[in-house]
């Protein structure tokens, strides 16, 4: 739903623009008749595509929800893709109160880990970004290339290096295993850079400083607005990363108090061999999940988008 | 990555210990003698325990309120294949592994081989304790070594024979007590529309446990080397019997563990099922439309007459390298699985069949149920852990071998190759596997 929507928000605007240019370079066009028949046609063609893409992407998501919304029974008798007796609250009741609600203290430690983890997250990104962006200072090239090159190394090979690391200091199984890591992003860095030397003028920092600004000042009240959409990019790519992060999770926490909702709904359905009925909080639990990262994509999208709209043109 | 420099340790410790398997005496109380030892500790203990049965605090919470000097903390995770065992090993590596833990049989060689278990034999009670457990449980345990026990047995998986009673009975098909009637049952069942059996591309476990019933063994260990044995005469009869019964179309071959598997059952288009005891809820759960149809009866034999019985699943309770407590870490692992209270909390929560031989008489295990015709099961399931080989033996790389079986398996079930290549390929992968990890292995 989000995604078509979305699409044809964007697809309107944006199509005066790209006749517009594309009549230019083509000269020997006919003028407006066939122009106007060929968007036609480019249309049908993209909003098809839009359409598969939509089903390709929704129905998963579709089956989920109707598969969270079964008795047990129906789950494996009724057909997949359409409800039958619609049984979802009483399954989420069944969540809920499966071993003391610790589905919904999974769901808090996803939030914190991710909320407050990206949050941190891009504050820092911005910073190192901001200064590689604006100071000279030497090693600067060196000190990004050495980010950017750590853009290339996967999070999950870094899982087994962090574990040890932990152990050394005694702090695996603990919150910080996770949370610290998290804290750290070299793409937001990378964004941060591009972002801030392209939307924050000299002029504006330059003024900042003759208005007595610090530089402290100066990069949380005036760089911080200017790079709000970079930001908001950064924040949501990380609030995904370390919502999704299950490896490193997987590895750190032994006690279940401190699982996020990936890890805690992997463990369970590894447990389904051992107790058949779990299956179904596996899925509902799933689809609840889903939920607030659904939310935070629709709440940051319009700044989202329009941050990468500024990021196309420049 | 970490595991190999580990193994190649682990394995000549594990040589080692196997060579001076003869000095290591139990009871001997010197302060700092390595393996023998077992002392209690002073004052008041704490032990973690990473376990992923289901509700296995409720059974922990019984030990912890009559032993206050003795606190067990529950630590949990996924099974053991799905990473718990890799924690272990990387947490061995660190050395922050928990002081118990739980590992399936299967497993076990591979934790052995890798150092990775206290030897608690000198430990109060744990050698007299074997008279209590079914003796294949025990021999998987000790690896046969004298004056060793590196875990207490736990739950076990006897297998049997699942059937719809009432489809047999309608059809006039007499229930097979041979793999030669089964195969003849199949046609007939086939002549219905049905299938006798699904075959399972991905349960190796489940095949391991054919095998078993048929007196073959993949592994062994005689204390200098491994010698793998995959193509053996007894697996490849279990192997070509059920090609013969692929090639046939004699049984489905739906992926085991999805919907559609759980569909087949459920709609009664798949007559049977050898299983575990733990398969009586799968299909209680899976198969709900056919509840009060079905029966259990001893797996079929290869020899008339017979009582052969094969085992799938089952884990224990070990005591890891470097526990600071093993004296307490064995007192609570004996009490976990030989206990009435705390048998009786597992199965509650979690549907363990335990590995005591007074654990099949619990009162749980007396009831007939429901979904299977008001029948006393587990009578047949007891009778069948009686009479599993305790001879059979685990390899130390399981997880790599139920991979490359599993892929020529699944090959093998759409045609293209047989289960008998598949295995054929398992067996030289699994020599490849083992020289590999630096552990000596025959030829």
């Amino acid at each position: 739903m989000t995604a078509t929507t979305a699409s044809r928000r964007s697809a309107e605007p944006a199509k005066p623009g790209r006749s517009a240019k594309t009549v230019k370079p083509s000269k020997a066009r006919a003028g407006g008749h066939s122009g106007i028949r060929e968007s036609a046609v480019s249309r049908t063609i993209a909003m098809a595509v839009m359409v598969v893409a939509t089903l390709y992407f929704l129905t998963p998501i579709w089956w989920l929800f109707v598969a969270s919304s079964k008795t047990r029974a129906d789950f494996t008798t009724t057909a997949p893709l359409w409800f039958a007796d619609f049984a979802l609250f009483e399954n989420i009741a069944a969540l809920f109160d499966y071993r003391n609600a610790v589905f919904l203290r999974w769901l808090a430690n996803s939030a914190l880990y991710a909320g407050i983890g990206a949050l941190i997250a891009t504050i820092i990104a911005a910073m190192a970004g901001y200064a590689i962006a604006k100071y000279t200072f030497r090693g600067r090239e060196t000190l990004f290339n050495v980010i950017l090159g750590g853009v290339l190394v996967p999070a999950t090979a870094l899982a087994l290096p962090l574990f040890l690391l932990f152990s050394q200091v005694g702090a695996t199984n603990t919150i910080w295993a996770v949370f610290l890591p998290s804290l750290v992003s070299p793409f937001g860095v990378y964004l941060s850079r591009i972002y801030a030397a392209a939307s924050v003028p000299d002029e504006i920092i330059e003024a900042a400083r003759i208005d007595g600004a610090g530089e402290v000042r100066t990069f949380f009240t005036v760089a911080t607005r200017l790079m709000a959409p970079a930001l908001v990019t950064i924040f949501l790519f990380q609030f995904v990363a370390i919502w999704n992060n299950f490896f490193l999770p997987l590895i750190m926490l032994r006690d279940e108090s401190l699982f996020p909702v990936t890890l805690g709904l992997y463990v369970w359905n590894t447990q389904v061999s051992q107790i058949p009925d779990i299956r179904a909080l596996v899925i509902v639990g799933s689809l609840l999940s889903i939920i607030p990262l659904i939310l935070t994509f629709l709440g940051l999208q319009r700044f989202w988008q329009s941050g990468l709209a500024n990021g196309g043109l420049k | 990555m970490a595991i190999s420099t580990v193994a190649r340790v682990g394995a000549m410790a594990a040589l080692t210990a196997l060579a001076l398997t003869a000095c290591s005496t139990g009871g001997s109380e010197a302060p700092g003698a390595a393996g023998g030892d077992c002392a209690p500790s002073d004052g008041p203990v704490t032990l973690t325990f990473t376990s992923w049965l289901p509700g296995v605090e409720e059974a922990v919470a019984i030990w912890n309120d009559e032993n206050p000097d003795i606190q067990v903390e529950v630590q949990t995770g996924p099974n053991g294949n799905g990473g718990t065992y890799q924690n272990f090993f990387n947490q061995l590596e660190a050395g922050n592994a928990p002081d118990l833990g739980q590992i399936e049989f299967d497993a076990m060689p591979n934790f052995r081989v890798q150092d990775g278990l206290e030897n608690i034999a000198a430990c109060d009670g744990i050698l007299e304790a074997e008279d209590q457990f079914v003796p294949w449980t025990w021999s998987q345990v000790t690896f046969g070594e004298e004056d060793a026990v590196y875990a207490i047995p736990q739950d076990t998986g006897p297998m049997a024979m699942f059937y719809r009673a009432d489809l047999f009975e309608a059809a006039g098909i007499a229930v097979p007590e041979t793999w030669e009637d089964y195969q003849a049952a199949a046609a007939q069942i086939r002549e219905q529309g049905g299938y006798i059996n699904n075959f399972s591309q991905s349960d190796i476990n489940a095949f391991a446990g054919l095998v078993w019933q048929a007196g073959g063994e993949w592994f062994a260990n005689d204390g200098e080397q491994w010698e793998v044995n995959l193509t053996g005469e007894e697996t490849t009869q279990v192997a070509e019997y059920w090609q013969g019964m692929i090639e046939q179309d004699l049984v489905a071959v739906y992926p085991p563990w999805t919907d559609e598997w759980n569909a087949a059952y459920n709609s009664s288009e798949i007559w049977t099922w050898v299983s575990a005891v733990w398969g009586a809820n799968t299909i209680a759960s899976g198969a709900p439309d056919t509840a009060g149809k079905w029966a259990v009866a001893p797996m079929p034999q290869w020899e008339a007459g017979a009582s052969a019985a094969g085992n799938w699943g089952g884990s224990t309770t070990a005591v890891l390298k470097g526990s600071d407590h093993p004296y307490e870490a064995a007192q609570f692992a004996l009490w976990l699985n030989s206990d009435a209270d705390a048998l009786t909390a597992m199965n509650k929560t979690a549907n363990i069949y335990p590995a005591t031989i007074e654990g099949a008489n619990l009162p749980v295990f007396g009831e007939g149920v429901e979904f299977y015709g008001g029948q006393k099961i587990y009578e047949v399931f007891a009778e069948a852990g009686n009479n599993v080989d305790p001879d059979f033996t685990w390899g130390p790389t399981m997880t790599q071998v139920y991979n490359d079986v599993a892929d020529g398996f699944s090959g093998a079930v759409s045609g293209s190759g047989t289960l008998l290549e598949a295995l054929q390929s398992g067996q030289s992968s699994t020599i490849d596997a083992l020289k590999a990890a630096a552990i000596p292995v025959k030829e």
